[in-house]
């Protein structure tokens, strides 16, 4: 309830006065961070977009492109298969996770933290890896491709049920989260008027999630339209516009095109996110103070019911994973059944060898710490800072932006902005530094989201209590509101970590030889007909991922147990 | 609260331990474009320092598609100093917009005349050829009854429908061979009414052009269009694969080298391309590519069809090259959509 307070009575209140210095360092710091947005997202984005205006040789040519485009019937497929992928995995995942999370949160069946736990799973493969189990499950040579009753995994099934596996995660989560917060009062009122558990459900439950479902669907479907790695490795000839920019651009060497495919596939991600943002804005605090947390009823047969659900989910999840480890250790799939770490010796392959995996978690390492810095920071100064108010405004808009921007289309963005030979900026082409600034910038939204949720439950009063003892705001920050937010900082370090491990999309326009990366060694191992060596580098990308989320939950606990005691005074 | 804090610091600092390089240093550093297949290049490096251990050779590989695009895309800036295993179709892209230094090498005499290009001094050398076969998988083809094909039209025949990859010449560069091949060899009208019947039969189009061959090596499709060395490479490794020459002739390109004009390190760079063309280098191509740059030295390579050299076309690169852009729309056109949704 905290949060309720902030920035009421910002100006002429006599406790809010600070000394200039600290207002005008605190500006200096928006300023630098907001400068790095505007470089690192803004500018490479602007020039894409000129890009798309221009012909081969830099003459500008207004829509020609476009014109082009949409007079080329196999590029304009392309929507529509986009399309097509993008509502049939949202349709079915956000079916999918409603009722995991239905289990998870509404019924009294045992092993709740397990099914969680295994269902949050793929967020720590590339979304490459589930393409490759399946052509090892239902390829020509698949170990069950009966199943398929004659269909074709290379295609438009292959791709969603990759899809469904990538993104079940993040619907979960949203999902998981709508549902925690039901008021138990709606419940029993319900009850005593004698609704049967099918109306409760659709007058009561459904009504109460319904814009975490939006919010879901609107998160997968983004994701499942502009993801690239599915496509690229179950695809097939079906074509999509993620994998269309990448063979404009490595196949044609066709940058304008590229370019405006790229224009195209902003459109839907970016309705999407604008739709969100509205249909966010609608939702009104359902939990009032006096609401009593819900506490499921034990029912056999459903609680039954679920767990079996749950099994099968876990199941498909463990079996994916199962399978690329089988792939990642057969000597010669289906010919030599016999095992053996050959498949291993990435050196002799494609994609930079073990190199990659080093370079991976080095970069990886860096995303974490700069681009928890980098985010906090922002955040903070966004909530706690004073004036400059268009500057944060535009800072905000800034931070939300890059939820709407596939990475491929960054990192094309990319090579336009950086590799210019007038931009002072270009010694950054082909290091490790631009792999970690567009990484930052593609997983920025949420980070910047996590941190503002944090730091809005932190009361203002801090920050005036200290500015009244003439402390500067940097020893507030560190002192206080640092310690306070370490869980939120963990997540974010944590999430970018992960996500910088598995990410392919930004940063397959960008890596160097020096800096090849395992996500992409996957991509260029598959490519090269190399799936087995493909499979084992996305397993080890996975234990990386998984034994750094460990290490998380260990550290997290401790340090919980440490600072965040008071959070239980508060809550009560 | 305070150890807390501590716990984080050694988190990061770890992170930040776990990230410090490792550099190493060498007299001179030369950033070379490479296509040449991975498990090659250290072999490649290695031979070269044996004689220039002062010149270190840092690698970018990539399939061909990859590489072309990174080079042009760096036109303004070029980020290479040397290209060292290169479709000559590709440098001769690079050569029309002025991206390569003119080099004539020390031993360029030496090499046959095809494998080299026509300006003098030229701007690139070629090393190997790197030629069209078919991969037939010949478990697969006993288990579908298909008989052995010999030539490509047999590959249109009704028994192969579905049973065929070749890769995308969009993206790759073995797959434009074919296509430029099949339109030297049959005449324009007869290469494209060829590829309208191949395409019947085609299960899918690939992205890379080893690819199609390690499908067959698999088994995933029973015929693998794509080049000869990927083949005799997978049959050495115990794949069931048979390396067809189809009978009316193969498309082929050369693995070519070339000084990327505006290198800081041109000495270098000459040392490296005269070292390319020379007998050691040559030989050393021979061991996994029948043909090469010095003919007279080539010895038959293991699990290599033996006439490949007479069954390569005269291939005519600048035609290909100028009409590369018309060619790639036109396959586009005709192929590209074979998965337009059904409405």
């Amino acid at each position: 309830m905290a949060g309720m307070r902030h920035r009421s009575g910002t100006h002429g209140s006599p406790l809010r006065r600070k000394s200039s210095t600290d207002d005008r360092a605190m500006r200096l710091f928006i300023l630098v961070i907001a400068i790095y947005l505007v470089i690192a997202l803004a500018f490479p984005l602007y020039v894409m977009f000129s890009k798309s205006l221009e012909n081969s040789q830099g003459a500008f040519v207004g829509f020609q492109n476009y014109l082009e485009y949409f007079n080329t019937p196999a590029l304009v497929y392309s929507i529509q298969n986009s399309l097509f992928i993008g509502v049939v995995t949202t349709t079915i995942t956000v079916t999918i996770a409603f009722i995991l999370a239905y289990a998870l949160t509404r019924s009294r069946m045992p092993g709740k933290p397990v099914f969680k736990t295994i269902a949050m799973i793929p967020i720590l493969v590339p979304s490459l890896l589930p393409g490759i189990a399946l052509i090892y499950l239902f390829g020509r040579q698949g170990l069950i491709n009966e199943l398929l009753f004659g269909y074709e995994i290379y295609g438009p099934i292959g791709i969603v049920i990759a899809e469904v596996f990538f993104t079940l995660p993040h619907a979960l989560i949203i999902i998981i989260t709508a549902l925690s917060i039901a008021d138990a009062r709606l419940y029993e009122a319900a009850t005593a008027l004698r609704a049967n558990r099918a109306r409760i459900f659709f007058t009561v439950t459904l009504p109460g999630v319904r814009y975490g479902l939006i919010s879901a669907a609107f998160v997968v479907f983004t994701l499942s339209v502009t993801d690239f790695g599915a496509p690229k490795v179950i695809g097939g000839d079906f074509n999509v516009l993620a994998t269309d920019i990448y063979k404009q651009v490595i196949g044609q060497q066709n940058f304008e095109m590229g370019a405006v495919v790229s224009m195209v596939l902003l459109l839907p991600a970016g309705l999407a996110f604008v739709v969100d943002r509205i249909v966010q804005k609608k939702q009104v605090a359902l939990l009032s103070a006096r609401a009593v947390p819900l506490e499921p009823l034990p029912n056999k047969r459903f609680d039954n019911l679920m767990l079996t659900y749950s099994i099968i989910i876990s199941i498909f999840i463990l079996g994916i994973l199962g399978v690329c480890q089988f792939a990642a250790l057969v000597k010669f799939f289906p010919y030599n059944l016999s095992l053996g770490f050959s498949n291993y010796q990435f050196d002799l392959m494609d994609g930079g060898g073990w190199d990659s995996y080093f370079n991976s978690i080095e970069m990886a390492s860096y995303t974490a710490v700069f681009g928890t810095i980098v985010v906090f920071a922002g955040a903070y100064l966004v909530e706690k800072g004073q004036g400059l108010g268009p500057i944060r405004g535009a800072f905000q808009f800034l931070a939300m932006l890059p939820m709407a921007i596939p990475g491929l289309v960054l990192g094309l963005a990319y090579i336009f902005f950086f590799n210019a030979p007038s931009n002072p900026l270009n010694f950054l082409y082909h290091t490790m530094a631009i792999l970690v600034i567009s990484t930052i910038i593609h997983f920025y939204t949420v980070s910047h989201l996590t941190a503002t949720t944090a730091l809005k439950q932190m009361d203002s009063q801090f920050e005036s209590v200290a500015a009244s003892l003439k402390q500067p705001f940097y020893r507030t920050f560190l002192r206080v509101t640092v310690p306070v937010c370490t869980p939120a900082i963990l997540d974010i370090s944590i999430y970018l970590f992960v996500n910088a491990m598995t990410t392919v999309s930004a940063v397959v326009f960008l890596y160097s030889p020096h800096t090849t990366l395992a996500s992409v060694a996957v991509l260029n191992m598959d490519d090269a007909g190399d799936i087995a060596p493909a499979a084992a580098m996305g397993m080890m990308i996975f234990y990386t991922a998984a034994g750094v989320k460990i290490l998380h939950y260990l550290l997290s606990r401790g340090i919980e147990a440490r600072t965040q005691a008071w959070r239980v005074a508060v809550a009560k | 609260m305070k150890n807390g804090l501590s716990g984080v610091r050694v988190g990061l600092a770890a992170a930040l331990a776990f990230g410090l390089s490792h550099a190493t240093f060498a007299a001179t550093e030369l950033t070379v474009y490479t296509a040449v297949e991975a498990e090659d290049l250290k072999k490649y490096a290695a031979r070269f320092n044996e004689d220039h251990p002062d010149i270190k050779i840092n690698w970018v590989r990539d399939s061909t598609g990859i590489v072309t695009a990174k080079l042009l895309a760096e036109k303004e800036n070029p980020r290479a100093d040397v290209i060292w295993g290169l479709a000559a179709t590709s440098l001769l892209l690079m050569k029309g917009e002025g991206m390569l230094h003119a080099y004539a090498p020390n031993g360029l005499d030496g090499l046959d005349s095809k494998f080299r290009d026509k300006s003098n001094p030229p701007t690139w050398t070629g090393m190997d050829a790197w030629v069209a076969a078919v991969c037939v998988n010949t478990v697969e083809s006993d288990k579908h009854n298909l008989p052995m094909p010999s030539s490509w039209k047999d590959l249109t025949k009704p028994v192969y429908k579905g049973h065929i990859a070749m890769p995308n010449p969009n993206s790759s560069g073995t797959g434009f061979l074919d296509v430029s091949s099949w339109l030297q060899m049959f005449g324009e009208d007869g290469g494209w009414a060829f590829m309208d019947q191949l395409h019947q039969n085609i299960d899918h189009y690939t992205h890379s052009g080893s690819k199609p061959c390690k499908q067959a090596a698999r088994g995933e499709v029973a015929i693998g269009v794509s080049f000869a060395f990927r083949g005799a490479k997978s049959k050495a490794a115990g794949a069931p694969l048979e390396v067809i020459i189809p009978s009316e002739g193969i498309g082929w390109d050369m693995e070519a080298t070339a000084i990327v004009k505006g290198t800081k390190k041109l000495d270098a760079a000459k040392t490296l391309v005269d070292w390319s063309v020379s007998e050691k280098a040559n030989k050393m191509y021979n061991e996994g590519y029948a043909v090469i740059g010095i003919q007279r030295l080539a010895k038959p390579v293991e699990h290599f069809p033996e006439n490949i050299p007479q069954a390569m076309i005269d291939n005519d690169f600048e035609w290909a090259a100028e009409n590369r852009k018309r060619i790639l729309a036109e396959w586009q056109k005709r192929y590209d959509s074979k998965s337009e949704p059904k409405s």
